[in-house]
Protein backbone atom coordinates (compact mmCIF):
# COMPACT_ATOMS: atom_id res chain seq x y z
CA UNK A 1 0.00 0.00 0.00
CA UNK A 2 1.18 3.31 -0.92
CA UNK A 3 2.48 5.79 2.01
CA UNK A 4 0.95 8.70 0.41
CA UNK A 5 -1.19 9.26 -2.48
CA UNK A 6 -2.97 12.16 -4.06
CA UNK A 7 -6.09 12.33 -6.28
CA UNK A 8 -6.55 15.19 -8.88
CA UNK A 9 -4.76 17.52 -6.37
CA UNK A 10 -5.20 21.06 -7.68
CA UNK A 11 -3.91 24.56 -6.73
CA UNK A 12 -5.03 27.75 -8.72
CA UNK A 13 -3.33 30.83 -7.96
CA UNK A 14 -5.98 33.81 -9.84
CA UNK A 15 -6.07 32.48 -13.30
CA UNK A 16 -2.58 30.38 -12.92
CA UNK A 17 -3.18 26.64 -12.48
CA UNK A 18 0.03 25.97 -10.05
CA UNK A 19 -0.91 22.04 -9.44
CA UNK A 20 -3.40 20.68 -12.02
CA UNK A 21 -4.86 17.46 -10.82
CA UNK A 22 -1.96 15.47 -10.15
CA UNK A 23 -2.29 12.13 -9.14
CA UNK A 24 0.55 10.83 -7.40
CA UNK A 25 1.91 8.20 -5.48
CA UNK A 26 4.96 7.00 -3.32
CA UNK A 27 5.56 3.82 -1.41
CA UNK A 28 7.39 3.54 1.63
CA UNK A 29 10.39 3.18 2.01
CA UNK A 30 11.89 5.26 -1.58
CA UNK A 31 13.87 7.60 -2.46
CA UNK A 32 11.79 9.84 -4.74
CA UNK A 33 13.12 12.55 -6.57
CA UNK A 34 10.97 15.55 -7.90
CA UNK A 35 12.23 18.00 -10.72
CA UNK A 36 10.78 19.87 -13.21
CA UNK A 37 11.66 23.21 -14.67
CA UNK A 38 11.61 26.87 -12.41
CA UNK A 39 7.43 27.31 -12.02
CA UNK A 40 6.88 23.78 -12.67
CA UNK A 41 4.57 23.58 -9.87
CA UNK A 42 7.19 21.26 -7.31
CA UNK A 43 7.09 23.76 -4.06
CA UNK A 44 3.56 23.94 -4.49
CA UNK A 45 2.69 20.76 -4.63
CA UNK A 46 4.75 19.23 -1.97
CA UNK A 47 3.31 22.25 0.06
CA UNK A 48 0.17 20.88 -0.40
CA UNK A 49 1.35 17.48 0.83
CA UNK A 50 2.71 19.19 4.23
CA UNK A 51 -0.48 21.54 4.23
CA UNK A 52 1.36 24.97 4.19
CA UNK A 53 -1.35 25.92 1.59
CA UNK A 54 -4.44 24.77 0.89
CA UNK A 55 -5.64 22.53 -2.42
CA UNK A 56 -8.67 23.81 -4.51
CA UNK A 57 -9.69 20.60 -5.25
CA UNK A 58 -8.43 16.58 -4.89
CA UNK A 59 -7.17 14.96 -1.92
CA UNK A 60 -4.41 13.79 -0.46
CA UNK A 61 -4.27 10.06 1.58
CA UNK A 62 -1.63 9.51 3.97
CA UNK A 63 -0.93 6.28 5.41
CA UNK A 64 -4.90 4.93 4.14
CA UNK A 65 -6.28 8.17 5.93
CA UNK A 66 -7.60 11.14 4.07
CA UNK A 67 -5.59 14.12 5.16
CA UNK A 68 -6.30 16.68 2.66
CA UNK A 69 -8.47 19.38 5.50
CA UNK A 70 -5.69 18.17 8.23
CA UNK A 71 -3.97 21.36 9.29
CA UNK A 72 -0.10 21.12 9.08
CA UNK A 73 0.82 20.97 12.49
CA UNK A 74 -1.18 17.88 12.85
CA UNK A 75 0.43 16.25 9.83
CA UNK A 76 3.96 17.23 11.23
CA UNK A 77 2.66 14.92 14.82
CA UNK A 78 1.38 12.02 11.79
CA UNK A 79 4.93 12.20 10.52
CA UNK A 80 5.16 14.32 7.65
CA UNK A 81 8.55 16.27 7.94
CA UNK A 82 9.12 19.44 5.88
CA UNK A 83 12.26 21.30 5.24
CA UNK A 84 12.31 24.76 3.57
CA UNK A 85 13.73 25.50 0.43
CA UNK A 86 14.95 28.65 1.48
CA UNK A 87 16.72 28.14 4.70
CA UNK A 88 14.92 29.09 7.88
CA UNK A 89 16.17 27.73 11.11
CA UNK A 90 16.03 29.83 14.45
CA UNK A 91 18.70 32.30 13.68
CA UNK A 92 18.46 33.71 16.75
CA UNK A 93 18.56 30.15 18.74
CA UNK A 94 21.29 27.95 19.29
CA UNK A 95 21.52 24.48 17.13
CA UNK A 96 20.75 22.86 20.68
CA UNK A 97 17.61 24.79 20.68
CA UNK A 98 16.71 24.62 16.96
CA UNK A 99 16.59 20.87 16.85
CA UNK A 100 15.23 20.58 20.85
CA UNK A 101 12.20 21.67 19.54
CA UNK A 102 11.39 19.19 17.29
CA UNK A 103 12.91 16.73 19.72
CA UNK A 104 10.70 17.86 22.61
CA UNK A 105 7.35 17.49 20.11
CA UNK A 106 8.04 14.04 19.64
CA UNK A 107 9.00 13.53 23.22
CA UNK A 108 5.12 12.17 24.55
CA UNK A 109 6.21 10.40 27.60
CA UNK A 110 8.88 10.28 30.35
CA UNK A 111 9.54 14.21 29.94
CA UNK A 112 13.15 14.82 31.35
CA UNK A 113 15.08 17.31 30.27
CA UNK A 114 18.11 14.68 30.01
CA UNK A 115 15.91 12.75 27.26
CA UNK A 116 15.78 16.38 25.27
CA UNK A 117 19.27 17.12 25.55
CA UNK A 118 19.92 13.02 24.31
CA UNK A 119 17.18 12.91 21.23
CA UNK A 120 19.09 16.07 20.36
CA UNK A 121 22.81 15.52 20.64
CA UNK A 122 21.73 12.53 18.21
CA UNK A 123 20.25 14.74 15.80
CA UNK A 124 23.65 16.67 15.97
CA UNK A 125 25.69 13.95 15.49
CA UNK A 126 24.14 12.55 12.68
CA UNK A 127 24.27 15.38 10.82
CA UNK A 128 27.96 16.51 12.34
CA UNK A 129 26.72 19.34 14.18
CA UNK A 130 27.31 18.11 17.70
CA UNK A 131 30.46 20.17 18.44
CA UNK A 132 27.89 23.28 17.30
CA UNK A 133 24.96 22.32 19.50
CA UNK A 134 26.01 25.46 21.08
CA UNK A 135 26.36 28.29 18.77
CA UNK A 136 23.90 30.44 17.21
CA UNK A 137 22.25 29.19 14.12
CA UNK A 138 22.48 32.35 12.13
CA UNK A 139 26.30 32.41 12.91
CA UNK A 140 27.16 28.59 11.22
CA UNK A 141 27.85 28.70 7.36
CA UNK A 142 25.48 28.20 5.19
CA UNK A 143 26.54 24.93 4.88
CA UNK A 144 25.94 24.03 8.15
CA UNK A 145 22.40 25.61 8.07
CA UNK A 146 21.32 23.34 5.78
CA UNK A 147 22.53 20.36 7.56
CA UNK A 148 20.79 21.77 10.87
CA UNK A 149 17.86 22.15 8.88
CA UNK A 150 17.82 18.09 8.12
CA UNK A 151 18.25 17.83 11.75
CA UNK A 152 15.73 19.50 12.77
CA UNK A 153 13.68 17.24 10.19
CA UNK A 154 14.97 14.36 11.58
CA UNK A 155 14.68 15.64 15.15
CA UNK A 156 10.54 14.96 14.09
CA UNK A 157 11.27 11.22 13.46
CA UNK A 158 9.44 11.34 10.11
CA UNK A 159 7.62 8.83 8.50
CA UNK A 160 7.68 11.24 5.23
CA UNK A 161 10.83 13.75 4.66
CA UNK A 162 9.81 15.98 2.20
CA UNK A 163 13.16 18.23 1.18
CA UNK A 164 12.90 20.90 -1.07
CA UNK A 165 16.23 21.64 -3.02
CA UNK A 166 18.26 20.90 -0.08
CA UNK A 167 21.52 21.14 -1.53
CA UNK A 168 21.34 24.50 -2.84
CA UNK A 169 24.13 26.43 -2.11
CA UNK A 170 26.39 23.50 -0.88
CA UNK A 171 30.32 23.29 -1.84
CA UNK A 172 31.05 20.01 -3.77
CA UNK A 173 32.63 18.49 -0.57
CA UNK A 174 29.31 18.79 1.18
CA UNK A 175 27.29 17.21 -1.27
CA UNK A 176 28.76 13.64 -1.34
CA UNK A 177 28.10 14.17 2.85
CA UNK A 178 24.78 15.10 2.25
CA UNK A 179 24.14 12.08 -0.25
CA UNK A 180 25.06 9.57 2.32
CA UNK A 181 23.43 11.20 5.00
CA UNK A 182 20.10 10.98 2.36
CA UNK A 183 20.74 7.37 2.00
CA UNK A 184 21.20 6.91 5.58
CA UNK A 185 17.86 8.78 6.22
CA UNK A 186 16.10 6.70 3.88
CA UNK A 187 16.40 3.82 5.62
CA UNK A 188 13.81 4.63 8.56
CA UNK A 189 11.84 7.48 6.50
CA UNK A 190 10.24 7.74 2.96
CA UNK A 191 12.24 10.74 1.04
CA UNK A 192 10.46 13.42 -0.98
CA UNK A 193 13.24 15.25 -2.29
CA UNK A 194 12.50 18.31 -5.10
CA UNK A 195 16.29 18.73 -6.04
CA UNK A 196 18.09 20.35 -9.42
CA UNK A 197 21.03 19.25 -9.46
CA UNK A 198 20.49 16.48 -12.05
CA UNK A 199 23.86 14.14 -10.43
CA UNK A 200 22.48 14.08 -7.16
CA UNK A 201 18.87 12.74 -8.32
CA UNK A 202 20.65 10.51 -10.47
CA UNK A 203 22.48 8.99 -7.61
CA UNK A 204 19.83 9.14 -4.83
CA UNK A 205 16.26 8.76 -6.37
CA UNK A 206 14.51 5.11 -6.92
CA UNK A 207 12.39 6.81 -8.94
CA UNK A 208 11.81 10.39 -10.16
CA UNK A 209 8.77 12.59 -10.72
CA UNK A 210 8.84 15.38 -13.55
CA UNK A 211 6.95 18.05 -13.07
CA UNK A 212 5.77 20.48 -15.74
CA UNK A 213 2.95 23.30 -15.78
CA UNK A 214 1.64 22.07 -12.92
CA UNK A 215 1.15 18.36 -13.90
CA UNK A 216 3.00 15.26 -14.23
CA UNK A 217 5.21 14.93 -17.11
CA UNK A 218 6.83 11.61 -16.62
CA UNK A 219 7.55 9.53 -13.98
CA UNK A 220 9.89 6.14 -13.78
CA UNK A 221 13.17 5.24 -13.01
CA UNK A 222 16.57 7.49 -13.36
CA UNK A 223 17.31 5.46 -16.73
CA UNK A 224 14.04 5.78 -17.90
CA UNK A 225 13.69 9.57 -16.86
CA UNK A 226 17.16 10.20 -19.00
CA UNK A 227 15.52 8.41 -22.07
CA UNK A 228 12.67 10.12 -21.61
CA UNK A 229 12.57 12.65 -24.57
CA UNK A 230 9.55 14.47 -23.62
CA UNK A 231 11.74 15.17 -20.35
CA UNK A 232 14.21 16.15 -22.30
CA UNK A 233 12.40 18.50 -24.26
CA UNK A 234 10.93 20.57 -21.13
CA UNK A 235 13.61 20.17 -18.75
CA UNK A 236 17.24 18.10 -19.32
CA UNK A 237 17.98 19.81 -22.61
CA UNK A 238 17.69 23.20 -21.32
CA UNK A 239 19.59 22.78 -18.76
CA UNK A 240 22.60 20.32 -19.90
CA UNK A 241 22.60 22.63 -23.26
CA UNK B 1 20.14 30.89 26.93
CA UNK B 2 23.31 30.14 26.00
CA UNK B 3 24.63 27.20 27.74
CA UNK B 4 24.38 28.96 31.40
CA UNK B 5 24.53 26.67 34.53
CA UNK B 6 21.48 26.94 36.17
CA UNK B 7 22.27 27.86 39.62
CA UNK B 8 23.94 30.93 38.79
CA UNK B 9 20.97 31.96 37.02
CA UNK B 10 18.60 31.08 40.11
CA UNK B 11 21.38 32.66 42.21
CA UNK B 12 21.06 35.86 40.56
CA UNK B 13 17.22 35.88 40.17
CA UNK B 14 17.02 35.17 44.14
CA UNK B 15 19.64 37.46 44.63
CA UNK B 16 17.59 40.39 43.03
CA UNK B 17 15.50 38.96 45.61
CA UNK B 18 17.47 39.44 48.87
CA UNK B 19 18.35 42.58 47.63
CA UNK B 20 15.22 44.10 47.60
CA UNK B 21 14.06 42.24 50.77
CA UNK B 22 17.17 44.39 52.45
CA UNK B 23 15.97 47.77 50.71
CA UNK B 24 13.17 47.66 53.22
CA UNK B 25 15.19 48.41 56.20
CA UNK B 26 17.45 50.63 54.68
CA UNK B 27 14.91 53.31 52.22
CA UNK B 28 13.66 56.49 53.22
CA UNK B 29 9.96 56.24 54.02
CA UNK B 30 9.53 58.47 50.65
CA UNK B 31 11.88 55.74 48.55
CA UNK B 32 10.20 52.71 50.53
CA UNK B 33 6.73 53.80 49.09
CA UNK B 34 8.13 54.63 45.64
CA UNK B 35 9.60 51.30 45.67
CA UNK B 36 6.77 49.07 46.33
CA UNK B 37 5.01 51.34 43.31
CA UNK B 38 7.81 50.09 41.11
CA UNK B 39 7.50 46.23 42.32
CA UNK B 40 3.89 46.03 41.98
CA UNK B 41 3.73 47.78 38.34
CA UNK B 42 6.83 46.01 37.52
CA UNK B 43 4.84 42.66 37.68
CA UNK B 44 2.20 44.53 35.23
CA UNK B 45 5.53 44.80 32.86
CA UNK B 46 6.55 41.39 33.65
CA UNK B 47 3.21 40.02 32.18
CA UNK B 48 3.51 42.57 29.28
CA UNK B 49 7.20 40.93 28.52
CA UNK B 50 5.85 37.20 28.29
CA UNK B 51 3.40 37.99 25.01
CA UNK B 52 5.51 40.91 23.63
CA UNK B 53 9.40 39.95 24.78
CA UNK B 54 9.29 36.41 24.28
CA UNK B 55 5.85 35.76 22.31
CA UNK B 56 6.19 38.14 19.90
CA UNK B 57 3.28 39.97 20.45
CA UNK B 58 2.67 43.62 20.17
CA UNK B 59 -0.61 44.57 22.04
CA UNK B 60 -1.62 47.59 22.68
CA UNK B 61 -4.26 47.24 25.22
CA UNK B 62 -2.41 45.50 28.06
CA UNK B 63 -4.27 48.32 30.11
CA UNK B 64 -7.75 46.14 30.02
CA UNK B 65 -6.25 43.52 31.53
CA UNK B 66 -4.22 45.51 34.29
CA UNK B 67 -7.65 47.73 35.16
CA UNK B 68 -9.59 44.17 35.22
CA UNK B 69 -7.49 43.06 37.82
CA UNK B 70 -7.57 46.44 39.46
CA UNK B 71 -11.73 46.38 39.45
CA UNK B 72 -12.10 42.64 39.82
CA UNK B 73 -10.11 43.44 43.27
CA UNK B 74 -11.75 46.56 44.02
CA UNK B 75 -15.12 46.25 43.54
CA UNK B 76 -15.55 43.09 44.90
CA UNK B 77 -13.83 44.59 48.36
CA UNK B 78 -15.74 47.78 47.60
CA UNK B 79 -19.33 46.66 46.68
CA UNK B 80 -19.51 43.06 47.85
CA UNK B 81 -17.02 43.63 51.02
CA UNK B 82 -15.20 40.92 50.42
CA UNK B 83 -11.85 39.80 51.75
CA UNK B 84 -8.52 41.22 50.30
CA UNK B 85 -7.22 37.55 49.70
CA UNK B 86 -10.41 36.73 47.82
CA UNK B 87 -10.84 39.83 46.20
CA UNK B 88 -6.79 39.44 44.92
CA UNK B 89 -7.70 36.23 43.41
CA UNK B 90 -11.42 37.64 41.85
CA UNK B 91 -8.86 40.56 40.18
CA UNK B 92 -6.78 37.32 38.54
CA UNK B 93 -9.97 35.29 37.37
CA UNK B 94 -11.05 38.87 35.71
CA UNK B 95 -8.07 39.28 33.72
CA UNK B 96 -7.84 35.54 33.00
CA UNK B 97 -11.15 35.38 31.80
CA UNK B 98 -11.01 38.73 29.28
CA UNK B 99 -7.61 37.68 28.35
CA UNK B 100 -8.78 34.63 26.92
CA UNK B 101 -11.95 35.59 25.24
CA UNK B 102 -10.15 38.83 23.68
CA UNK B 103 -7.16 36.39 22.92
CA UNK B 104 -9.52 34.01 21.15
CA UNK B 105 -11.01 37.20 18.90
CA UNK B 106 -7.44 38.71 18.55
CA UNK B 107 -5.02 36.21 17.43
CA UNK B 108 -7.21 35.81 14.49
CA UNK B 109 -4.98 38.62 13.38
CA UNK B 110 -1.38 39.38 13.74
CA UNK B 111 1.17 42.28 13.50
CA UNK B 112 -0.19 45.88 13.03
CA UNK B 113 -3.55 44.23 13.10
CA UNK B 114 -2.83 42.84 16.12
CA UNK B 115 -1.90 45.74 17.93
CA UNK B 116 -5.01 47.50 16.33
CA UNK B 117 -7.24 45.21 17.41
CA UNK B 118 -6.20 44.87 21.15
CA UNK B 119 -5.92 48.74 21.59
CA UNK B 120 -9.44 48.84 20.40
CA UNK B 121 -10.67 46.51 23.02
CA UNK B 122 -9.09 48.23 25.23
CA UNK B 123 -10.90 51.54 24.07
CA UNK B 124 -14.37 49.54 24.82
CA UNK B 125 -13.19 48.14 28.44
CA UNK B 126 -12.26 52.05 29.21
CA UNK B 127 -15.68 53.36 27.68
CA UNK B 128 -17.23 50.64 29.70
CA UNK B 129 -15.67 51.61 32.90
CA UNK B 130 -16.91 55.14 32.56
CA UNK B 131 -20.24 54.14 31.29
CA UNK B 132 -21.14 51.93 34.38
CA UNK B 133 -19.86 55.23 36.45
CA UNK B 134 -22.46 54.14 39.29
CA UNK B 135 -20.15 51.15 40.31
CA UNK B 136 -17.12 51.47 38.93
CA UNK B 137 -17.32 55.19 40.06
CA UNK B 138 -16.28 56.60 36.62
CA UNK B 139 -13.31 59.22 35.97
CA UNK B 140 -13.61 59.90 40.01
CA UNK B 141 -12.61 56.42 40.72
CA UNK B 142 -13.41 54.55 43.95
CA UNK B 143 -11.23 55.07 47.36
CA UNK B 144 -11.05 51.76 49.24
CA UNK B 145 -11.13 52.50 53.03
CA UNK B 146 -8.25 51.07 55.25
CA UNK B 147 -10.54 49.09 57.18
CA UNK B 148 -11.50 47.14 54.02
CA UNK B 149 -7.44 46.27 53.28
CA UNK B 150 -6.09 44.43 56.56
CA UNK B 151 -5.84 41.08 56.01
CA UNK B 152 -5.71 38.09 59.38
CA UNK B 153 -3.94 35.29 59.04
CA UNK B 154 -4.50 33.09 61.80
CA UNK B 155 -4.12 35.43 64.43
CA UNK B 156 -2.05 38.30 63.29
CA UNK B 157 -3.75 40.72 61.25
CA UNK B 158 -1.93 42.90 58.36
CA UNK B 159 -2.74 46.30 57.64
CA UNK B 160 -2.09 46.88 53.91
CA UNK B 161 -1.38 50.63 54.25
CA UNK B 162 1.20 50.07 57.02
CA UNK B 163 4.49 51.00 54.76
CA UNK B 164 6.49 47.52 55.56
CA UNK B 165 3.30 45.57 55.04
CA UNK B 166 2.57 47.10 51.70
CA UNK B 167 5.86 46.86 50.69
CA UNK B 168 6.58 43.26 51.55
CA UNK B 169 3.07 42.36 50.47
CA UNK B 170 4.34 44.07 46.99
CA UNK B 171 8.01 42.34 47.29
CA UNK B 172 6.02 38.71 47.32
CA UNK B 173 4.00 38.85 44.71
CA UNK B 174 7.30 40.51 42.49
CA UNK B 175 9.29 37.48 43.70
CA UNK B 176 6.49 34.74 42.74
CA UNK B 177 6.01 36.13 39.43
CA UNK B 178 9.94 36.70 38.54
CA UNK B 179 10.59 33.00 39.58
CA UNK B 180 7.02 32.10 37.59
CA UNK B 181 8.68 33.73 34.58
CA UNK B 182 11.90 32.24 34.96
CA UNK B 183 10.42 28.73 35.14
CA UNK B 184 8.45 29.71 31.97
CA UNK B 185 11.33 31.39 29.96
CA UNK B 186 13.44 28.15 31.03
CA UNK B 187 10.48 25.52 30.19
CA UNK B 188 9.73 23.74 26.65
CA UNK B 189 6.81 26.03 26.32
CA UNK B 190 9.37 29.41 27.20
CA UNK B 191 11.07 27.78 23.79
CA UNK B 192 8.03 27.48 21.79
CA UNK B 193 7.28 30.96 22.66
CA UNK B 194 10.11 32.10 21.29
CA UNK B 195 10.60 29.92 18.30
CA UNK B 196 7.11 31.61 16.99
CA UNK B 197 8.05 35.16 17.81
CA UNK B 198 10.84 33.88 15.51
CA UNK B 199 9.20 32.37 12.81
CA UNK B 200 5.70 31.43 13.40
CA UNK B 201 5.28 29.38 9.88
CA UNK B 202 8.82 27.00 10.95
CA UNK B 203 7.45 26.96 13.92
CA UNK B 204 4.27 25.31 12.58
CA UNK B 205 6.20 23.13 10.52
CA UNK B 206 7.30 21.50 13.13
CA UNK B 207 4.41 20.13 14.73
CA UNK B 208 3.17 23.07 17.03
CA UNK B 209 -0.04 24.59 16.89
CA UNK B 210 1.04 28.03 17.37
CA UNK B 211 -2.15 29.52 18.10
CA UNK B 212 -3.36 27.59 21.01
CA UNK B 213 0.60 29.06 22.06
CA UNK B 214 0.07 31.90 22.01
CA UNK B 215 -3.43 31.77 23.19
CA UNK B 216 -1.93 30.38 26.42
CA UNK B 217 0.84 33.50 26.22
CA UNK B 218 -2.20 35.49 26.71
CA UNK B 219 -4.12 34.48 29.00
CA UNK B 220 -0.72 33.87 31.03
CA UNK B 221 0.36 37.86 30.40
CA UNK B 222 -3.07 38.99 31.10
CA UNK B 223 -3.38 36.91 34.26
CA UNK B 224 -0.30 38.43 35.76
CA UNK B 225 -1.46 41.60 34.52
CA UNK B 226 -4.19 41.38 36.40
CA UNK B 227 -2.85 40.42 39.67
CA UNK B 228 -0.50 43.17 39.59
CA UNK B 229 -3.93 45.43 38.75
CA UNK B 230 -5.70 43.71 42.07
CA UNK B 231 -2.08 44.17 44.10
CA UNK B 232 -2.65 47.84 43.46
CA UNK B 233 -5.82 48.76 44.16
CA UNK B 234 -5.69 46.57 47.00
CA UNK B 235 -2.00 47.86 48.23
CA UNK B 236 -3.19 51.74 47.15
CA UNK B 237 -6.66 51.77 47.89
CA UNK B 238 -7.55 53.32 44.77
CA UNK B 239 -9.57 52.34 42.28
CA UNK B 240 -9.73 54.62 38.83
CA UNK B 241 -10.50 54.99 35.26
CA UNK B 242 -7.47 56.36 34.41
CA UNK B 243 -5.69 53.02 34.98
CA UNK B 244 -7.48 51.75 31.92
CA UNK B 245 -7.19 54.58 29.39
CA UNK B 246 -4.48 53.74 26.43
CA UNK B 247 -1.46 55.38 28.72
CA UNK B 248 -1.77 52.32 30.67
CA UNK B 249 -1.19 50.44 27.43
CA UNK B 250 1.90 51.79 26.17
CA UNK B 251 3.97 52.18 29.67
CA UNK B 252 4.55 48.64 29.56
CA UNK B 253 5.56 48.68 26.72
CA UNK B 254 8.13 51.57 27.69
CA UNK B 255 9.03 49.86 30.31
CA UNK B 256 9.83 46.43 28.98
CA UNK B 257 12.10 48.18 25.91
CA UNK B 258 13.89 49.97 28.06
CA UNK B 259 14.62 47.05 30.76
CA UNK B 260 14.99 44.61 27.51
CA UNK B 261 12.95 42.98 26.17
CA UNK B 262 12.59 39.30 26.48
CA UNK B 263 15.33 39.66 29.48
CA UNK B 264 13.65 38.36 33.30
CA UNK B 265 14.91 40.93 34.92
CA UNK B 266 14.35 43.51 32.74
CA UNK B 267 10.75 44.79 33.34
CA UNK B 268 11.78 45.50 36.76
CA UNK B 269 15.13 47.47 35.44
CA UNK B 270 12.73 49.35 32.86
CA UNK B 271 9.78 50.19 36.07
CA UNK B 272 12.75 51.26 37.80
CA UNK B 273 14.55 53.39 35.60
CA UNK B 274 11.40 55.34 34.23
CA UNK B 275 10.11 55.82 37.73
CA UNK B 276 13.70 57.28 39.08
CA UNK B 277 14.09 59.65 36.21
CA UNK B 278 10.54 61.06 36.06
CA UNK B 279 10.95 61.70 40.10
CA UNK B 280 14.60 62.95 39.82
CA UNK B 281 13.76 65.53 36.86
CA UNK B 282 10.37 66.73 38.06
CA UNK B 283 12.78 67.95 41.09
CA UNK B 284 14.55 70.14 38.75
CA UNK B 285 12.38 71.31 36.31
CA UNK B 286 8.54 71.34 35.19
CA UNK B 287 9.62 70.48 31.93
CA UNK B 288 10.67 66.77 33.28
CA UNK B 289 8.99 65.16 30.84
CA UNK B 290 10.94 66.52 28.26
CA UNK B 291 14.07 64.76 29.51
CA UNK B 292 12.19 61.72 30.04
CA UNK B 293 11.65 61.61 26.49
CA UNK B 294 15.73 62.86 25.67
CA UNK B 295 16.56 59.82 27.86
CA UNK B 296 14.29 57.43 26.08
CA UNK B 297 15.60 58.51 22.64
CA UNK B 298 18.96 58.14 23.62
CA UNK B 299 18.64 55.15 24.96
CA UNK B 300 16.76 53.88 21.37
CA UNK B 301 19.57 55.14 19.85
CA UNK B 302 22.53 53.82 21.99
CA UNK B 303 21.01 50.57 23.51
CA UNK B 304 18.27 49.60 21.19
CA UNK B 305 17.76 45.91 22.98
CA UNK B 306 17.41 48.17 26.27
CA UNK B 307 19.16 48.25 29.24
CA UNK B 308 19.76 44.46 30.07
CA UNK B 309 19.43 43.36 26.58
CA UNK B 310 22.71 45.24 26.06
CA UNK B 311 24.23 44.16 28.94
CA UNK B 312 23.34 40.29 27.81
CA UNK B 313 24.42 41.03 24.49
CA UNK B 314 27.76 42.30 25.17
CA UNK B 315 28.48 40.61 28.54
CA UNK B 316 26.36 38.20 29.74
CA UNK B 317 24.97 36.08 27.24
CA UNK B 318 23.93 33.67 29.74
CA UNK B 319 21.30 36.58 31.00
CA UNK B 320 17.89 34.68 30.81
Amino acid sequence: MPLLTTKGLSRRFGGLRAVDGVDFSLMPGEIRAIIGPNGAGKTTFVSLLSGRIQPSSGMVVFDGADITNMPAYKRVRLGVAYTFQITSVFANLTAFDNVALPVQRTLTDGRTKGQVRTGVMEALERTGLADRAHTLAGQLSYGHQRLLEVAMGLALKPRLLILDEPTQGLADSEIDNFIALVREIARSATVLLIEHNMPVVMQLADRITVFNMGRILAEGTPEQIRADAQVQDAYLGATHG
Amino acid sequence: MRDASPAKVYALHIGVILALFALNFVLPDYHQGLFARIMALAVFAMGYNLLFGYGGLLSLGHAMFFSAGLYGAGLTVYHLGWGVPEAFLAGIACGALLALVIGLLALRTSGVAFMIVTMMFAQVFYLLILYFAAWTGGDQGLVIQQASRVVSIGGASFDLTDPTVRYMSALALFSVVLLITLAIVRSRFGRVLVAIRENEERTRMLGYDTTANKLIAVVASGATCAASGAAYALLFGYVGSNFASVQYSILPLLWVLLGGAATVLGPLVGTLFMYYVTDITSGFTSAYLLIVGIALILLVLFAPKGILGTIRQRWLGWLP
